[in-house]
């Protein structure tokens, strides 16, 4: 009982509700609107972008940033496409670019801990140098024509009703499953709760600062690997400017989804509903067809002023208590 | 030191010595833990407690010094390592993940399986084993923040608690608790007692001393004073043992000249006070009168001189000045009626670090003037010089950065700062606090030359025997309350230490 | 203790010489480029104003310079402002809006910077008065910010929010004397900001606060009003380059106008020896931070390397200076070296 009044659930509900009122105010304007068919062209448009932002959970909730996202996205997809076209198989190019993500991720972590400076101007290091490697690989678009890459695209879950589950969707769905796991029922996911919340006290509790930072970064850099596998198979294709940007979805995805940007609070399923969010009310937009698109970085802005000052209340009143 | 003492004891340290840059914080110190003995440590800021405590629980390395557990050599490189040899600390902040469950901050890094796969209901069962092991009952789930900190701090120690902890260390376990929160720690205190296991209690609140400790370790600039049966050393000596230094040149130079309070009132506190913080006080400040602010660590001396200030709102009484006016609704119009505080915390009150002498000299002066009137490079330059030559400030120019400093030195910039502000009210919280002796003496000695150019002062500090020395009159402190004040010949140190023990009343 | 003193003069030399480094970056830069291209240093006069490669990469650096000077100032107090592209979309959409609509040009110009104020009091409200991390509460308008430029844009129905103006095309590409004019508006600028930095004493207060807000409010500064005052500058000069950008190309984009200038115009912060910590304002160093920058992207160009390779050096030099930056980094080296020594 009480656990369901607990305080640091109250943004995930707001988001739960926030999501659920958007989607029904779309359904009473647009007739076609409250379908499995929406809900899943929702889900494979916007896997990508909360696959990465499940990946930006972890990190923000350590108390971190990550904004090397949509470089990551960017220059994996242009090395799948040019991979494939030196005749890889796309299973291989994921891969190995899953490990890479990986290995730059815990580099950029290893940064962090080990010169003590803020994870906002390493990361964007980051941002750079990955941007950088995109063209580096290639300046021009390049499709990825593998069979198994249309395979990949074949795969697909009929929802009832005639909405359709795509590939991307459930990859995203299982990741975040297993982003959910790793954050709620494993060591590693309570130490970064712990790093977030009070990173002296997690130390002197006995929590390895250093390897989760290395590990948080490490895990974030996998899951944007993998958000750019997804939509390299997607669009199959590979384009140097791909993902610009898109860390600030990300991000926004995440606390959209009710985790706390000073760290230590949320939830990883809280991030689907988050990214969930944006992708409705671009939908709603471009359903509205009239509207422009101006309409969906302001409401995105709106969104994020409310929830960070519902934010800011909350732990002023968590604060409260240790004074 | 017979072998059958260290055989009984579970801990003994012996020669303990610990050394910081520029401050030797632990001088071989003696002290030994016996099992199911609650062993008070005490002393005022900068004694060595904390640097004790962090030696023996492995947070800090030793320079010197043995330590023996049961009997056995050790060596902790980390707080784990003494953890794991039994010996569990539950710090002064309470270390706890406050927007984690209690279930999460009992069994953090604590469960887990293979993978570190943590199985919830596991760690439950696990969580409630520890709440069981001091009679708790608490909602599992429930955030940790939004408890009370009183049962924080139990939580703290329930997290501390394994079956086999030898040792608890509890580092001022009751400074945020009331009395009915402290009279429940005190209970799982006494419980863990009966069980054998050896307790370390620092705290500043001598009745919780008295009521909970079997023996008393007095320590006083990084050196053990004493240790003793609680029953066999009474309050006043204690407090003389913690705050008392030998009567020294200061004093004597000084004794004597004391002067009559005749000067104008030039600050009136009536009844000002603020729930939780200090109950509301009545105090007088007079021009060339020095007053001084005495109590123990914890009484409300820093309190006093902050709502004085107004860097603390307080929530009721007034503050009035000479000719009438409100003073104290903030610092910078505390500055402009002519007051100054110069704050007990250096580091993170008193001085920006990063800036100069000459920017931290002028800052309150120019604070003062508002930021369209700059204070000209030429002046800034004069004045800071100026202060350096009068406070005797050693340093090769005013551009030096002032975390370069000695400690004493940088108290002559906060001091430099204040008297930039040409005050007429000055606050001075712990003024000497950290420096050395040659630099002490130089502050008693501006301190009475201030006063007799007509300034009114405050100096609230820790250690008595300089209160006695540079104060016309002294207010006494206890436990967050204005107790009464002495005058003239009154002012002695075994008067004060009556009273801030208060057995006569 | 006259061993310590030695030791903290030699590293306060050190200190003292890191602002020594930019320039030796530029300088080595500009000498690299002479070396590709032996009529790098070339300058000649068309159409009346002054052209060649240094003028260039002068010209090119304004827009992130005016940026730099605003964020050297929300950095020195310990904060960032992410939202300054978006500040700089927002004040170009109001220029197309207004010159659409008939507005004076002179008007129009203040129009632009007062939005760029206008954005600088809704950062500085929400760090100063809600206590919202900077990072965090800058991070709305960084998202919102060209949104709201592109509904400006709607606001006279145009999909090619493009204008003629004089007036504010001189600002940009015009010249004066040879001079080109962005230059000078730069300067007067510049200008501004180093007076009320410098000869007033908002400069020391904001580096005061930077260094130790808790200090600083009992030394009488008002630290909150401080931190506002800063973020209200940095939209001021965000507004400025929103002005310079958009009558370069006489069009509203809001939504590629001034990308990326926030990453670099902290860049240019962090390369001219400003800390991320706070405490310090290095107005000169900072312009000279956005010419490292914009000499390696001209240089780049010239060397005939893709201009992507620009990301990755951009990178390297961000990761160089912040190894030199970090304490921990840099005692890890000394002990090594003395170690040996």
């Amino acid at each position: 009982m009480s656990a369901l009044l607990n305080k640091k659930y109250l943004p995930f509900y707001a988001t739960v509700f926030v999501f659920i009122a958007i989607f029904l105010i779309g359904g009473a304007m647009y007739k076609n609107f409250l379908t499995t068919r929406v809900l899943g062209n929702i889900l494979a448009d916007n896997s990508f972008i909360i696959i990465a932002a499940i990946g930006a959970t972890f990190v923000i909730l350590s108390g971190g940033i990550d904004l090397s996202i949509g470089s990551m996205i960017g220059f994996v997809g242009v090395s799948m496409a040019v991979l494939d076209s030196m005749g890889w198989n796309p299973l291989a190019t994921a891969v190995l670019m899953l490990a890479f993500g990986f290995a730059f991720g815990a580099f950029q972590g290893w940064v962090i801990d080990g010169l003590d400076i803020q994870p906002f101007i390493i990361t964007l290091a980051g941002l750079f140098l990955l941007r950088g490697a995109c063209f580096m690989v290639t300046i021009n678009s390049v499709p990825i024509n593998h069979e198994w890459a249309d395979l990949y695209t074949d795969i697909k879950i009929r929802l009832p009703g005639k909405g359709l589950l795509r590939s991307s969707a459930i990859v995203m769905l299982v990741s975040l499953a297993i982003g959910i796991f790793v954050a709620h029922f494993t060591r590693f996911g309570t130490n970064v709760y712990a790093l977030g919340g009070d990173k002296e006290s997690a130390r002197l509790m006995g929590v390895n600062v250093r390897r989760t930072t290395v590990m948080v970064y490490a895990v974030a850099g996998l899951y944007s690997a993998l958000a750019g596998v997804v939509y390299a198979l997607y669009t199959k294709s590979g384009y140097p400017l791909a993902g610009s940007t898109l860390e600030l979805s990300a991000i926004a995805s995440v606390v959209l989804g009710g985790t706390l940007l000073t760290g230590g609070v949320g939830m990883v399923a809280g991030t689907l509903f988050g990214g969930m969010i944006l992708g409705l009310i671009s939908t709603l937009i471009i359903f509205n067809g009239s509207l422009n698109s101006a309409w969906i970085l302001i409401s995105s802005g709106i969104l994020l002023f409310a929830f960070i000052v519902l934010h800011r209340f909350l732990v002023g009143s968590f604060d409260h208590n240790r004074q | 030191m017979t072998s059958d003492e260290t055989q009984n004891a579970r801990v003994t340290m012996r020669g303990i010595r610990k050394a910081y840059p520029g401050v030797l914080a632990l001088d071989g110190v003696d002290v030994d833990i016996y099992p199911g003995e609650v062993h008070a440590l005490l002393g005022e800021n900068g004694a060595g407690k904390s640097t004790l405590i962090k030696v023996l629980t492995g947070a800090l390395p030793r320079d010197a010094g043995d330590i023996h557990l049961e009997g056995r050599a050790v060596h902790f490189a980390t707080t784990g390592d003494a953890q794991l040899a039994g010996i569990s600390t539950v710090y002064q902040e309470v270390n706890l993940i406050p927007a984690m469950s209690v279930a999460q901050n009992l069994t953090l890094q604590k469960t887990g399986g293979r993978f570190g796969v943590i199985s919830w209901r596991k760690a439950r069962i696990e969580a409630q084993e520890k709440l069981d092991r001091l009679g708790m009952k608490l909602d599992l789930e429930r955030a940790v923040g939004s408890y009370s900190v009183a049962i924080q701090q139990l939580v703290a120690i329930a997290r501390a608690l394994d079956e086999d902890t030898r040792v608890l260390v509890l580092d001022e376990p009751t400074a945020s608790l009331d009395a009915t929160e402290t009279a429940a720690l005190f209970d799982v205190v006494r419980a863990l007692k009966d069980k054998g296991i050896a307790i370390v209690f620092i705290t500043h609140f001598l009745d919780q001393v008295y009521e909970i400790s079997d023996r008393i370790t007095v320590l006083r600039n990084g050196q053990r004073v004493a240790t003793n049966m609680a029953a066999d050393v009474p309050r006043q000596e204690l407090i003389s043992m913690m705050i008392g230094r030998e009567l020294g040149e200061v004093e004597q130079a000084f004794a004597g000249r004391r002067r009559d309070s005749d000067g104008d009132i030039v600050l009136s506190a009536k009844g000002v006070g603020k729930k939780r913080v200090l109950d509301p006080f009545t105090l007088d400040l007079r021009a060339g009168e020095a007053v001084g602010l005495s109590g123990l660590l914890g009484s409300g001396r820093t309190e006093l001189v902050k709502l004085l200030y107004g860097a603390i709102r307080s929530d009721e009484g007034t503050l009035e000045m000479k000719g009438g006016g409100i003073a104290g609704t903030n610092p910078r119009a505390s500055l402009d009626a002519g007051i100054v505080l110069c704050p007990e915390d250096r580091k993170s009150e008193g001085l920006v670090g990063e800036l100069s002498i000459r920017e931290n000299i002028i800052l309150s002066m120019q604070a003062k003037q508002g930021w369209l009137a700059k204070v000209s490079r030429a002046d800034q330059d004069r004045i800071a010089q100026e202060m350096i030559t009068a406070l005797a400030i050693a340093t090769p120019d005013a551009e030096k950065q002032v975390r370069q400093l000695s400690g004493g030195n940088q108290q002559k910039v906060v001091l430099a700062r204040a008297l930039a502000c040409a005050p007429k009210i000055m606050l001075l919280d712990e003024p000497t606090r950290g420096i050395d002796v040659g630099a002490h003496a130089e502050i008693l000695a501006l301190i009475r030359k201030l006063c007799a150019e007509g300034l009114a002062l405050l100096v609230a500090s820790s250690e008595i025997d300089e209160v006695v020395a540079s104060s016309d009159r002294v207010a006494v402190l206890r436990d967050r309350r204005k107790i009464g004040e002495l005058a003239g010949d009154d002012i002695t140190r075994d008067n004060i230490v009556t009273m801030i023990a208060g057995e006569d009343d | 203790m006259t061993d310590t003193n030695a030791k903290t003069g030699r590293f306060h030399g050190l200190l003292q010489s890191r602002a020594i480094w930019p320039l030796l970056a530029l300088a080595l830069i500009l000498i690299v480029d002479g070396i590709i291209s032996p009529n790098f240093y070339d300058i000649r006069i068309v159409e009346g104003r002054l052209f060649g490669n240094l003028i260039d990469i002068f010209y090119r650096a304004v827009p992130t310079a005016m940026v730099a000077l605003g964020m050297a100032i929300v950095i020195g107090t310990k904060g960032i402002d992410l939202s300054v592209g978006s500040i700089a979309a927002i004040s170009g959409a109001i220029i197309a809006w207004r010159i659409q609509a008939g507005d004076p040009h002179g008007v129009v110009l203040f129009y632009a910077v007062g939005a760029g104020a206008i954005c600088g009091m809704w950062n500085g409200g929400l760090v100063a008065i809600l206590g919202i991390q900077p990072i965090i509460a800058t991070l709305i308008l960084m998202v919102s910010g060209r949104g709201i430029g592109m509904l400006i844009n709607l606001f006279y129905g145009g999909t090619n929010p493009s204008f003629q103006s004089d007036l504010l095309q001189g600002l940009s590409t015009g010249s004066i004397a040879y001079i080109p004019t962005r230059l000078i508006v730069f300067a007067v600028l510049f200008v501004v900001v180093w007076l009320v930095l410098r000869r007033t004493a908002l400069g020391l207060f904001v580096e005061a606060t930077g260094g130790n807000a808790a200090a600083s409010n009992l030394a009488g500064v008002n630290a909150k009003l401080i931190i506002f005052v800063a973020y209200v500058i940095c939209g001021i000069m965000a507004g400025w380059a929103g002005v310079i950008l958009t009558a370069d190309t006489h069009t509203s984009d809001p939504v590629s106008v001034a990308l990326y200038i926030e990453l670099d115009a902290i860049l240019a912060v962090v390369i001219g020896g400003g800390s991320l910590a706070g405490g310090r304002i290095y107005l000169g160093m900072t312009v000279i931070g956005a010419l490292v920058i914009q000499a390696l992207t001209t240089s780049i160009l010239i060397s005939g390397l893709p201009p992507e390779y620009n990301l990755i050096i951009k990178a390297l030099v961000v990761l160089f200076v912040l190894v030199l930056q970090s304490e921990k980094a840099r005692r890890g080296l000394m002990t090594k070296l003395w170690g040996k020594a």
